[in-house]
């Protein structure tokens, strides 16, 4: 883990009408970490993370990607230059396969057009074949490749969301993403979710990781990031968030729940 | 159907080749086998097999913006009448270009008609979209009623055929088959000249649409089995996140309704050639609404479906001319019907075969724990 | 451009625009109470106006309008003007019932409703422009030879209302005029008080609001949808009486036309909103009769097409923006 930042998040403030969503919060994500974005019902934790994926403009403040702003670009050049996530309710392409769905994300670096498409110039061949070869070495990472023919509606609600993660690591992302990747899995499901997360850290990804579950938290991850109501309040590595009667008190009452 | 196609598929390639050219051949020659039940009595069945090309290339060309895409266009007569004016002024109204020099101006001419509608519409809600191509169709009719440069309501006549090849006579003639008597007969007094694109034989009209939707059937499956049709398909089933995944979803939207107008263009094109002469009436509402029904009946997504829906389309009526006046009436039923009852269509792709099926069997699912659950109770 | 005529005519224009937009607006309450519940073109409405015309047109016939005058003429015209809009209502209340709530109840997607709008339109006008068919088939075509004939060309009562012209202030204005701006601003606010109001009326600006809580609040969404498509059917029968007087023609196919430029008008004035629907109908006539005068009367159709699409491009929320879900209704 080195200390190169990935993300800043700096001065992020994001109102809709009358409502503050986002209160000047500012946060870095250090370069092949797994940081955690916790906090509260309506923190603002998945606003967050459409504003750094661009499918929200700041009211204010900026977000800066491997030092490069991102204001004004748009959300699939920002999926390009090395964003990808996942999303709290599961949003696969419904009727299209788990290969085509992981393909869909890999074509994010490809250029294929009609013309190479029509004459099957030698990019539309190289890139399906790279395509391809990706998606089923992701499949298999994420233990799905026998079922790279099944419709994504068609699969078990953790395939579904472990084909989420894959179509997003096909996106060939710097920064990966995952809200609420645990939502729905019994504690064995989250065990071997908390390895995959790590296994896909050490593929060199970094990883931002909205989560409910506690021990998940702090079992899985460097640092965490501590939402409430929009403000930042507070920030550290699992020890300190533990202690810090800030966060206990945003959490009180919720964290027994949570725990199991 | 779609156990046929599963067959099909499962046969080695070379057997495969085979069989669809066999297919080819046979609907080649089709006009001059002139099959009893399916010749058109009192309409000249080559120019009925010309008119379900052409609905067959529009219905192509929409199933990839409504289909594929997931745009709804309702104006795409728009795109035909662009083609069908642009060949005909440039081969007989203001200017003597032969008609192999002026359709691919048509064709380029309705293709930057596409991307300029396209650019400012394809931002706009789905429903406001159908409402704005609609609108747009309208207008580009009205403009060709009211303007004299492009022939008003008299419209624009000696449009060019189609190069002849051999002269007038042909390189040779090729005999019909005659039906009578309960026998069939070869007969060499009703014959079409090879290749001659004249008045009244139909026939080698018919040869030329058909082999340009085979060549569009053609370059449908090369660009859908690449990014292009997979961006095309995650934009129908979730824009948002297709963008998010990063598909350039609006590039993708421009994509498919300049190819669709590519394909329009070409067909008005054509069709103008051979009509021979076009006005306005010719791209009233109603047709686009009559392409749409092609699409949307035989089943959108389905490149063999929406050809299936064309021929119901263009075929019928004049199959069973005392149909024709009813065509309308009976094709706005069958839309009602069909959104009512199977809104994918007759013939859906397999992704919503299988999709379908899913919700079939959730649904027999929840009906039987409700059943166990009444039967303990 | 004809600026001469223009400005010479002006008053006389924009007065017969303000006719034709009245209306317009009208029809566009249909429209606009459809969409800002449903979120669905309501393709259709365009023959539920349609049908309208040939109600009231029938009873004329049927009534010896022909040969009327005075208080008899009134009272057949009343008697149309009832039967214009119960035709609607009827026409209305039917589409609902066969085309569209069999989606609605399975929240079908919305390109699915207008699909089955745009069928549902075509069958009702080409039923009307073949009734001399269907009649032949029952076997009544002799009978009502007077009503299913000339299926497709103009039926008219021209000639049947004679309706004095008035002068003022130099310039000539037709009472009908008079009549149609201002009965269709008198409907305009007894729709608009109902649905501030009345129970029925705040079930359907909650349903628009939010169906779900609707519902559990007690609002009956079937009741509370029939209820939106008969009103706006009543107002299309009004509006085909008042067309009737007007133009004195009608046809099978005249509902199209009118449907887009009602359509125009409702998103003019901001979709869902009813006030902006009278708006949009009075700014879209005036546009379109100033328009036909300086451009030529052939480029009228074209100046309401324009209108649709530059709206739907530039400013979808309409003059008023969107609203029959907000108070201000």
């Amino acid at each position: 883990m080195s200390d190169a930042r990935i993300l800043e998040v700096d001065g992020l403030t994001l109102r809709f009408g009358g409502l503050t969503a986002l209160d000047d919060v500012s946060f870095d994500i250090k370069e092949g970490e797994i940081l955690g974005l916790i906090g509260p019902n309506g923190a603002g934790k998945t606003t967050c993370f459409n504003a750094i994926t661009g499918v929200y403009k700041p009211t204010s403040g900026e977000i800066r990607f491997q030092g490069e702003s991102l204001a004004g670009k748009k959300r699939f050049e920002i999926t390009k230059a090395g964003i990808a996530r996942t999303f709290q309710n599961i949003r696969l392409f419904p009727t299209m396969t788990a290969l085509e769905n992981v393909l869909i994300g890999a074509d994010a670096q490809h250029t294929t057009g009609i013309f190479s498409a029509l004459f099957r110039l030698p990019k539309h061949r190289r890139e399906e074949a790279d395509g391809h070869q990706k998606a089923m070495e992701l499949l298999g990472f994420m233990g799905l490749a026998k079922k790279a023919d099944e419709l994504a509606a068609n699969l078990s609600y953790g395939d579904q969301r472990r084909l989420e993660i894959a179509r997003a690591m096909a996106t060939q992302p710097k920064l990966i993403c995952l809200d609420e990747p645990a939502a729905g899995f019994n504690p064995q499901e989250k065990r071997v979710l908390m390895d995959l997360i790590r296994k896909v850290r050490d593929q060199g990804f970094t990883v931002l990781l909205i989560e409910h579950d506690m021990r998940l938290v702090m079992g899985v991850t460097d640092r965490i990031v501590v939402l409430e109501f929009g403000k930042k309040i507070a920030e550290g590595t699992p020890a300190e968030i533990r202690d810090n009667p800030a966060v206990i008190a945003a959490y009180l009452g919720v964290e027994d729940e949570d725990a199991s | 159907m779609s156990q046929i196609k599963f067959r099909l598929s499962e046969m080695p390639k070379p057997l495969k080749i085979t069989v669809w050219v066999l297919l080819a051949l046979l609907a080649y020659a089709l006009p001059l086998l002139e099959p009893p039940f399916i010749t058109t009595p009192g309409v000249d069945f080559g120019g009925v097999l010309f008119v379900v090309t052409m609905y067959c290339l529009v219905a192509l060309g929409l199933n990839i913006v409504v289909g594929y895409a997931g745009l709804l266009d309702l104006g795409y007569v728009g795109f035909y009448a662009i083609g069908a004016y642009t060949a005909a002024i440039l081969t007989s109204f203001h200017a003597n270009w032969p008609l192999l020099m002026a359709i691919p101006v048509a064709v380029l001419a309705t293709t930057i008609s596409g991307v300029l509608l396209g650019a400012p519409t394809l931002r706009v809600r789905g429903d406001y979209l159908a409402i704005v191509t609609l609108g747009f169709g309208e207008i580009i009719r009205l403009v060709a009623v009211n303007t004299e440069w492009l022939g008003e309501r008299k419209g624009i006549s000696n449009i060019a055929r189609p190069p002849s090849l051999g002269g007038e006579e042909g390189l040779f003639e090729i005999p019909h088959l005659f039906w009578g008597n309960g026998t069939v007969l070869i007969d060499t007094q009703d014959t079409t000249k090879f290749l001659v694109f004249g008045v009244l034989d139909q026939i080698p009209y018919y040869w030329m649409g058909l082999t340009v939707v085979i060549v569009m059937l053609f370059a449908d499956y090369l660009v859908k089995d690449s990014r292009v049709g997979r961006a095309w398909e995650a934009t129908r089933e979730d824009e948002d996140a297709a963008e998010l995944m990063g598909v350039p979803t609006f590039r993708f939207k421009l994509l498919a309704f300049a190819t669709g107008a590519f394909i329009g263009g070409l067909a008005g094109a054509l069709y103008a050639s051979r009509q021979n002469f076009i006005n306005p009436d010719s791209f009233l509402l109603l047709f686009s609404i009559l392409f749409l029904a092609a699409v949307v009946v035989g089943g959108q997504g389905n490149r063999w479906g929406v050809m299936v829906g064309a021929i119901l389309v263009a075929y019928l009526p004049q199959r069973f001319r005392e149909f024709d006046d009813f065509r309308v009436l009976v094709f706005g039923v069958a839309l009602v019907a069909l959104a009512i009852l199977r809104p994918e269509g007759l013939f859906p792709p397999r992704r919503t075969v299988r999709a379908k099926q899913l919700e079939h069997e959730f649904e027999e699912l929840e009906e039987g724990t409700e059943g166990e659950e009444e039967a303990r109770v | 451009m004809n600026f001469e005529f223009f400005f010479n005519n002006l008053p006389g224009l924009t007065l017969s625009g303000l006719a034709f937009g009245a209306i317009y607006a009208l029809i566009a309450l249909g429209y606009t109470m459809v969409y800002g519940v449903l979120q669905l073109i309501n393709f259709a409405h365009s023959e539920v106006f349609m049908y309208g015309t040939f109600a009231m047109l029938w009873a004329v016939m049927a009534l010896g309008g022909a040969d009327a005058h005075g208080m008899k003429l009134i009272a057949i015209l009343f008697a149309s003007l009832i039967a214009a809009m119960a035709m609607s209502a009827l026409i209305a209340l039917f589409l609902e019932r066969v085309a569209y709530r069999p989606l609605i109840k399975r929240n079908a997607p919305r390109l699915i409703a207008l699909i089955s709008a745009i069928g549902a339109s075509f069958v009702l006008a080409e039923l009307m422009g073949l009734r001399d068919r269907v009649a032949a088939w029952v076997g009544l075509d002799d009978d009502l030879a007077d009503y299913v004939g000339k299926a497709r060309i103009n039926n008219s009562i021209a000639g049947v209302v004679d309706a004095p012209r008035w002068d003022v202030a130099g310039v000539s204005v037709s009472s009908i005029d008079v009549l149609v701006i201002g009965s269709a601003i008198a409907m305009m606010v007894i729709v608009d008080q109902f649905v501030r109001r009345s129970k029925l009326g705040k079930g359907i600006r909650a349903t628009a609001q939010d169906p779900e809580t609707a519902s559990m609040m007690g609002v009956n969404p079937t009741r509370t949808i029939q209820m939106t498509f008969l009103i706006g059917g009543l107002m299309a029968g009004v509006a085909a009486f008042l067309y009737m007087l007007k133009i004195e023609t009608t046809k099978f196919d005249v509902g199209f036309l009118l449907g887009v430029k009602a359509f125009t008008a409702a998103v003019l004035g901001g979709i869902g909103n009813l006030r902006g629907a009278l708006l949009g109908g009075l700014v879209l006539g005036v546009a379109e009769i100033w328009g036909s005068a300086l451009l030529g009367t052939e480029w009228r159709h074209v100046v309401a097409f324009v209108l649709l699409v530059v709206i739907l491009l530039f400013r979808p929320t309409g003059l008023l923006g969107e609203s029959l879900g907000k108070a201000r209704a």
